[in-house]
């Protein structure tokens, strides 16, 4: 579970006010809003990397508003996959698990298995300037799961890709969500994203959240976005 | 819009035109001095015990002073680019100070300094006026300014979101930075060490003043210029100058060769 307490934040004229939404525990909730609105910083506020004014941040039962990024067990994927440049496909996948000192079978184990569960098991020597888009995005995924985190956080990790990409990889994070059984936050501003994945969706308009039905979001042919197969 | 691409303008032309008498003089400089000197005197020059020493010097107190400005210019490039706090334009102002304080004014500084209580305190330890150490001071005061100003650089092109991921992934900062960062910054802070290790090559004011001009003690390649000028001996001076020029010229193409493979 995901529950932010009456948050707030602002920097110069940009505010957020005594924002408050709670993703249940197994879930897959959309955070939708305009370009610019505070939808990455509220993703950021979640994972550690931004201090609210106010408010409370709870994962789990646990309240982690002052505990750093380290100690929160989120699983962080950004934009662009923000890929370690120096890295392997097979070094950004085991670091979690590597910081952990978990011995190196172990740690190869997991590589693998999530190698193929993403189906990158064909790129664990590249580094990522010779990826493309979406297998960053797979990579990115694969190195924020290797830690088992409670939560999973996704910011806009469908929009660089090409339609086709995206019907695919929106599908694989659906899956992965399913099968990993973890808390998902997903942030966009592609209602055919929402409609597609999420179990519940929130939107986030004038610095304050409100939860909408799903059914709002649906298929309009604006965009194209298979429905991904569970 | 590449000069390639475009049509030959007027517009064109005349940069390139600035551009070629520009490059035509720099080399016309070279030639002059590598046509001053017989090879001959150039060999027996740089044959001489006091200019093998005084290149010796150089190679090990550039080196030295070079590693001290990147560790330097590591954190504080780091802190510029990264941090945010009350008094950074400042901080960022006064690390130019070594680069537009005249290099006499330099030196004067640092023997001034070492007249002091704190100064006196300092050199018990470890001398630096007319010592090597002042030579390897000498050159870092200047060179780190150089490397923290390459250092904020790179920095600044190289994104803080791998950095950020890596801490929700386990890591403290300093981990993210040491782990994801320096890695990714590794050919900037080759730059900033050759930078550094070539202007400290160069430093001529700042080691006359604070460190002298003691030969087969703290003769550096700028100071035998110097001396084999104050002396009469031109060839002499045109002999170690080329040396010099050699060696700025090999530093340059070791930034492009290792650089690119780094």
């Amino acid at each position: 579970m995901i529950r932010l307490d009456s948050i707030a934040w602002r920097v110069g004229t940009f505010r957020l006010e005594s924002i408050s939404f709670t993703v249940p525990a197994g879930r897959y909730a959309v955070l939708m809003g305009r370009t610019g609105c505070g939808k990455t910083t509220l993703l950021e506020i979640i994972c550690g990397l931004r201090t609210p004014r106010s408010g409370r941040v709870m994962i789990g039962e646990r309240d982690v508003t002052h505990e750093p990024p380290a100690a929160r067990g989120v699983g962080y994927v950004p934009q662009d996959g923000a890929l370690f440049p120096t890295f392997t496909v097979r070094e950004q996948i085991g670091f979690a698990l590597r910081l952990r000192r978990r011995p190196a079978g172990e740690v190869a184990a997991r590589v693998t298995l999530l190698a193929d569960e993403l189906g990158i098991a064909h790129l664990l020597d590249r580094r990522p300037q010779h990826l493309s888009g979406g297998e960053c995005q797979r990579v990115a995924l694969g190195r924020a799961l290797a830690a088992n985190p409670k939560v999973l956080l996704l910011d806009e990790p469908l929009s660089a890709l090409d339609e086709e990409l995206r019907d695919d990889l929106a599908a694989l994070l659906k899956r992965v969500q399913r099968e990993h059984n973890i808390t998902a936050l997903h942030i966009t501003h592609s209602r055919a994203e929402a409609a597609a994945l999420a179990d519940v969706v929130f939107r986030l308009d004038e610095g304050r959240v409100c939860e909408v039905p799903v059914t709002s979001c649906e298929f309009d042919g604006s965009e194209s976005l298979g429905t991904p197969q569970p | 819009m590449s000069v390639r691409q475009a049509r030959v303008t007027p517009f064109w032309s005349w940069l390139a035109l600035i551009a070629g008498l520009y490059l035509a003089f720099l080399v016309a400089l070279l030639f002059a001095l590598a046509a001053r000197a017989s090879p001959r005197q150039v060999w027996e020059t740089l044959g001489s015990r006091e200019i093998l020493y005084a290149t010796g010097l150089s190679f090990t107190t550039c080196t030295l002073s070079s590693l001290l400005a990147l560790l330097l210019a590591v954190p504080v490039g780091y802190l510029l680019s990264r941090g945010s706090f009350r008094g950074k334009a400042w901080l960022d102002a006064a690390l130019d100070i070594p680069i537009v304080l005249p290099p006499m004014v330099v030196g004067l500084c640092l023997l001034v300094f070492f007249q002091t209580a704190a100064g006196r305190l300092i050199e018990r330890a470890v001398p630096f006026t007319y010592a090597i150490g002042g030579v390897v001071l000498a050159q870092f005061v200047v060179g780190a300014s150089f490397a923290v100003r390459t250092m904020r650089s790179v920095f600044d092109h190289l994104p803080s979101r791998p950095e950020e991921v890596a801490m929700t992934l386990g890591c403290s900062r300093g981990q993210a930075v040491w782990m994801v960062t320096l890695p990714a910054a590794r050919r900037g802070m080759f730059a900033a060490f050759s930078i550094a290790w070539a202007r400290g090559l160069g430093e001529f004011g700042p080691v006359l003043v604070f460190a002298g001009a003691t030969r087969l003690k703290t003769e550096v390649l700028p100071t035998s210029v110097y001396i084999e000028l104050t002396g009469g001996h031109l060839e002499a001076a045109v002999a170690v100058s080329l040396l010099m020029v050699a060696l700025a010229l090999a530093v340059l193409v070791a930034v492009r060769l290792v650089g690119e493979k780094l």
